[in-house]
């Protein structure tokens, strides 16, 4: 649940460590025995560690991105063991389905990252394990094209449309007219 | 390409789920089928006018059917074809309401009544030789029945008209003795039958009508013999020739014999050659054929004859007809130029005519042959005559009043060949007006059958939709159409007549009375055999009509001469016709084309010489490019031996002709005569078309099909198993099957079916053969399947190969290399015995096959080649259950909604033609018998079409509605959307 906060956080840019430098803020005296002076002090630590959480959260939104097909792929998979073996409509149409996702994802890899770009966020290795489960998945539907048989994989693919041999020889006759 | 393939196929097995049978429904009928009945040429005809309410004519046939006619329209009453063998021989009437027929050469008396034509009786006659037919009814006043005399099989029955029961029965079989005439006198109770025994010697016989009893017996002799039949001069004096016939002999022969001669010369002067005397039933009158005239004769006094009348141009003329109390008429019909001329004359007042009438015939028609006379009462009480008049192609009209009353085209029972044309190509520029006609009442239509469809259609309505459906235009116009379902049929009859029809309605569109097929002086016996496509063009000679060759030949022996004939298939007429100067014993119309798409044909004559057509020098050098590649093979089935043969030389003839070639014989297979008998041969058809050379089987497996054109099948029954089923014990019985290679004569197959025997009825298709014939073991029918396989394609499995073009699949094969062929078969109970069989054909070959089996009851049954698949097994494993192999039965299911046919009989069904269309899916089936039959068939549904009774209208209407509520929704949400934004 901490992500959620710090979305929070991000969007209302609410900032309780109030580290203002008017001095209108200044003028109610600090209370006794706090020193602001530390306070000041780490000002900037504070903003690279803010810096640092966003790129950690941002990482962090990466990742989860990329392995978001897993959940895809567990329910491909199962939807592909519920259609069965046999060609008719509904499996025809999960295999589809299972085909189009992953290319469609990967077609739009660049845009799924793109609000985790950052100098410090690496989101190389996300992308590629988010190709790598794309591309599983595109597997499974591959798969599943090919045990419903229509994939072509066998000679008969490739030889059913292949005329007749043509014949060297003509021969022609029978019983006499009359 | 594959995937698509399979889910299209995938598409048509749920379609096949879905829809189990191919039947039609009530309202379908007459939709893309029509049947048209006839009844062949007539034979004999018997009117029934006399105070019947509907006024008919029955009439047996050559094609041996007995028909009731309706004389005022030329309908059928009623009809029964009798077998092929059953030649009906006699017909007439008894008792005024039975038609006696007398059949199968005098041993069959049958009854039919008149009204309806149930048959009432039947007598078989005993008889021990073939003879002379004869039926006469005899009608003793005193008794209510009336008896039949019958002679046939060289004995003379007498039978009760009322059950056929036979009253006596005398046999007139001594030796040598042939009657020639059985009659008996008007009024009497004696029968004569007169004859000849020998040469020279003059019998009759007398007998009692009622009894049966011999009353005299006489024999004389005549030195100068006789010739010929016996005909009538008058009541009491018969007509013969001498043995030179060159003089008549008058005989008189009721009391004493004597015989008188009269020169004919001295008759008719300039007669050469009398042919026969005409069988007339005139009294006083006779008729004399000539080589060029027919004289008619009349006895003047005893023994001296006359010359009435000398007609030298075609004629035909009836029997006597009693009319009125005492009176004879009889017609004679003649051609006067254009026009026949009917004369109806009294017999014994030659110079006066009852009836005189002349009409414009068709010069197709040809010559008049018979004609059957018969009275009728006028209003004014006087008589008038009507005339059935049966023509020289075969075709029958009444002639009544001066008109033609109606006509049949009687020839279409007789079809010997059947080839098909393709119809012109649609023109440019079809008029606005036409358009605009036809658009207008295609919106009707669609509106009609739009309210059909939502089943608010009025009874009225339905009936113009059915009428309209039924009437298309679409289906009889005379262009060629986007599916090929419009083309003509080229039909050649018995008589030598060409007729087109038209695949849509069955109109004839044109007909043609081939001038090369009737009898001349060059030709005295002209026999059609067979038609050919000679030139179909299309691509670069498309303006050129398309034209069929006609193959005839002048006379019956092997040596007859041929005659060719080319038609125009859109006009009907005769481009041009060659008289050969050789016989011609086969024809091979080769698979090469000339530049003007006229195809090569190979004629081979009876000494085993190939003569080339067309005779150009171009065909020859098209063919010289092929020469040693052309093989043809001649079945000789009284040696039992096929030979094959090749082509050798230019004829060494004296005159060098260059368009024939000697042929020498390269192989000979002799089946052993005392074991074998050649009963069937198949081969495939030369048009066929085959899509693919792979068969998948289960499991993405391939299996190579063994295609070749050249292969023969040839069946071979025991000598003694060549008789009807039933006279041979199943252990001296048996049947073998060969299949052949016709180039290199290699025996590809043989199989051995113990305990079974004939009639065979084979088809060849792709790479396998279906048979039919007869278990004698198991009492029934049966069929098998050959399939057979090409092994040394087998290796030609990986895919990669394959993907590469590395594969040897396409390369053209040679019969030298022995393919190694693997068969596979298995056989099936069947229900039926059958006439023919013929299997479907699809312009590319790729719709699945059915066999198509003309029944013995003549209908047209499509079987499923899928139940002929030697792979069916009693369980099926669940991929081959995929694959649609059917669990394994003992014997072929007949689907009663599979009759093509569905509720009506092609009678005297004998061919069956299948014409691919345009569409993949569908094929024309044309069943031909005495009647013909079309219809169009799609074996594996229409996965390639919208049916027939597709609603265009509602498809419309939807799309409107759609197109229209998208854009008031749209409006909508502009509407809603600016309020929104307003607020």
């Amino acid at each position: 649940m901490e992500k959620g906060k710090g979305v929070l956080v991000r969007r209302w840019a609410i900032d309780f460590t109030d580290n203002s430098t008017t001095t209108s803020s200044r003028d109610i005296p600090d209370p006794l025995g706090y020193s602001r002076a530390s306070q000041d002090q780490d000002d900037s630590t504070v903003s690279r560690q803010k810096k640092d959480a966003e790129s950690n959260w941002k990482a962090q939104k990466a990742w989860e991105v990329a392995q978001a097909p897993v959940k895809n792929l567990l329910m491909m998979g199962f939807m592909m063991w519920m259609a069965g073996n046999t060609v008719h409509l509904f499996s025809i149409g999960i295999t589809f389905s299972a085909l189009w996702q992953p290319i469609n994802a990967l077609q739009g890899v660049g845009k799924v990252f793109e609000p985790y770009k950052d100098s410090k966020v690496d989101t190389l290795t996300p992308k590629l394990l988010f190709i790598a489960l794309n591309l599983a998945s595109l597997a499974l539907g591959v798969w599943k094209l090919n045990t419903l048989g229509l994939l072509p994989t066998h000679a008969s693919d490739w030889v059913s449309s292949l005329p007749p041999a043509q014949e060297v020889e003509y021969s022609s006759g029978g019983l006499p007219l009359y | 390409m594959a995937m698509v393939l399979r889910l299209s196929l995938f598409l048509t097995v749920l379609l096949l789920s879905l829809n189990p049978s191919s039947a039609l429904y009530d309202d379908q009928v007459g939709l893309m089928d029509w049947h048209q009945q006839y009844i062949g040429k007539a034979k004999h005809v018997v009117f029934h006018t006399q105070k019947a309410g509907r006024k008919r004519v029955v009439v047996s046939t050559e094609e041996n059917v007995i028909a009731s006619l309706d004389l005022r329209r030329g309908d059928i009453f009623w009809r029964h074809a009798l077998g092929a063998t059953d030649t009906v021989d006699e017909m007439d009437i008894a008792l005024g309401k039975y038609v006696i027929t007398l059949s199968s050469g005098g041993t069959i008396l049958r009854a039919w009544n008149l009204p309806d034509g149930q048959m009432v009786w039947e007598s078989l006659l005993q008889g021990s030789k073939p003879s002379k037919k004869f039926l006469s009814v005899m009608n003793f006043k005193m008794d209510k029945d009336n008896i039949i005399f019958v002679f046939g099989g060289g004995c003379l029955h007498a039978v009760s008209s009322i059950d056929g029961e036979v009253l006596w029965r005398k046999e007139l079989t001594t030796e040598s003795l042939q009657i020639q005439q059985v009659f008996q006198p008007v009024d009497s109770d004696i029968i004569y039958a007169v004859g000849f025994v020998g040469s020279s010697q003059f019998q009759t016989y007398q007998f009692n009508a009622k009894t049966g009893e011999l009353l005299k017996q006489s024999v004389a002799a005549f030195h100068g013999g006789f010739s010929g039949e016996i005909s009538f001069a008058s009541d009491d004096i018969l007509v013969a020739l001498d043995a030179t016939g060159s003089h008549l002999v008058l005989i008189l022969y009721q009391d004493e014999i004597s015989f008188h001669q009269t020169y004919i010369s001295d008759l008719v002067p300039d007669s050469s050659g009398v042919e026969r005397i005409l069988p007339t039933k005139l009294t006083g009158i006779f008729a004399l054929k000539t080589d060029s005239s027919v004289v008619f004769l009349r006895l003047i006094g005893e023994y001296k004859l006359e010359v009435v009348e000398k007609i030298n141009s075609a004629a035909a003329f009836s029997d006597a007809l009693s009319f009125s109390e005492g009176q004879k008429a009889f017609g004679l019909v003649q051609h006067v130029g254009s026009r026949i001329q009917l004369v109806v004359k009294l017999d014994n007042d030659w110079n006066s005519n009852l009836l005189e009438e002349s009409v414009e015939i068709d010069p197709q028609k040809g010559l008049v042959q018979k004609i059957f006379i018969n009275n009728y009462m006028r209003t004014d009480k006087s008589y008038g005559f009507r005339a059935l008049i049966v023509m020289e192609d075969h075709s029958l009209m009444l002639l009544q009043q001066g008109v033609i009353v109606w006509t049949r085209e009687d020839g279409l029972a007789s079809i010997i060949d059947v080839t098909t044309a393709e119809l012109p190509v649609e023109k440019e520029g079809v008029s606005v007006s036409k358009v605009e006609h036809n658009l207008f009442e295609w919106l009707k239509g669609h509106i009609l059958k739009l309210k059909g469809t939502l089943m608010l259609a009025s009874p009225d309505d339905i009936a113009a939709i059915q009428a309209m459906r039924l009437k298309s235009s679409e289906k009889s116009k005379m262009t060629r159409d986007h599916n090929g379902f419009r083309k003509l049929l080229i039909v050649l009859s018995g008589a030598g007549k060409l007729f087109a029809l038209h695949t849509g309605d069955g109109r004839v569109v044109w007909s043609l009375l081939l001038p090369s097929l009737r009898r001349s002086g060059s030709c005295q016996f002209p026999t059609g055999s067979n038609i050919y496509q000679w030139q179909v063009p299309h691509h670069h000679a498309l303006d050129e009509n398309p034209s069929i060759l006609v193959v005839s030949r002048c006379g019956l022996g092997s040596d007859a001469l041929g005659v060719l004939s080319f038609v125009d298939s859109y006009t009907g007429k005769e481009l041009s016709s060659l008289s050969l100067a050789h016989s011609i014993a086969q024809v091979i119309p080769l698979p090469l084309t000339d530049s003007t798409e006229q195809r090569l044909h190979l004629l081979i004559d009876a000494s085993g010489r190939a003569h080339l057509y067309p005779k150009t020098s171009e065909a020859f050098k098209i063919f010289q490019s092929e020469f040693p590649n052309i093989y043809w093979y001649s079945i000789d089935a009284e040696k039992e031996i096929i030979r094959g043969h090749a082509l050798h030389s230019n004829c060494g003839l004296e005159e060098t002709d260059e368009y024939c070639f000697n042929t020498r014989e390269l192989w000979s297979i002799v089946f052993p005569s005392e074991s074998e008998k050649i009963i069937s041969t198949a081969t495939r058809k030369l048009n066929e078309v085959v899509h693919t050379q792979a068969k998948v089987i289960a499991d993405q497996d391939v299996t190579f099909k063994y295609i070749s054109r050249n292969l023969l099948f040839v069946a071979t029954v025991a000598p003694k198993g060549d008789c009807p089923i039933g006279s041979v014990t199943p252990e001296e019985s048996w049947l073998v099957v060969y299949l052949i290679d016709t180039v290199t004569g290699r025996i590809l197959h043989r199989m051995t079916h113990l305990g079974s025997q004939g009639p065979v009825h084979a088809v060849i298709s792709e790479n396998w053969v279906v048979y039919h014939y007869f278990n004698l073991r198991a009492h029934k029918y049966e069929m098998s399947v050959i399939e057979i396989y090409d092994q040394s394609r087998a290796d030609n499995k990986d895919v990669w190969k394959l993907l590469l073009g590395k594969h040897n699949l396409t390369t053209p094969v040679s019969s030298y290399s022995r393919p190694e062929v693997v068969m596979k078969s298995q056989s099936y109970f069947f229900t039926h015995s059958v006439k023919t069989m013929s299997v479907t054909s699809t312009a590319k070959g790729i719709t699945s096959k059915q066999l198509l089996i003309g029944t013995i009851g003549d209908q047209v049954l499509a079987l499923d080649k899928r139940y002929l698949d030697p792979r069916r097994s009693i369980n099926p494993t669940q991929a081959e259950k995929e694959e649609g192999i059917i669990p394994l039965t003992d014997s072929l299911p007949i689907i009663p909604q599979s009759y093509v046919t569905h509720s009506l009989q092609v009678e005297g069904l004998r061919g069956i033609l299948t014409v691919p269309t345009k569409l993949e899916s569908t094929t024309l089936v044309f069943a031909y018998g005495v009647d013909l039959f079309l219809t169009r068939i799609a074996p594996s549904r229409t996965y390639d079409s919208l049916t027939e009774d597709f609603s265009y209208a509602l498809l419309l209407i939807t799309i409107v509605a759609l197109i229209a509520a998208i854009f008031v929704t749209w409006v909508l949400s502009e509407k809603k959307e600016l309020r929104e934004k307003w607020r």
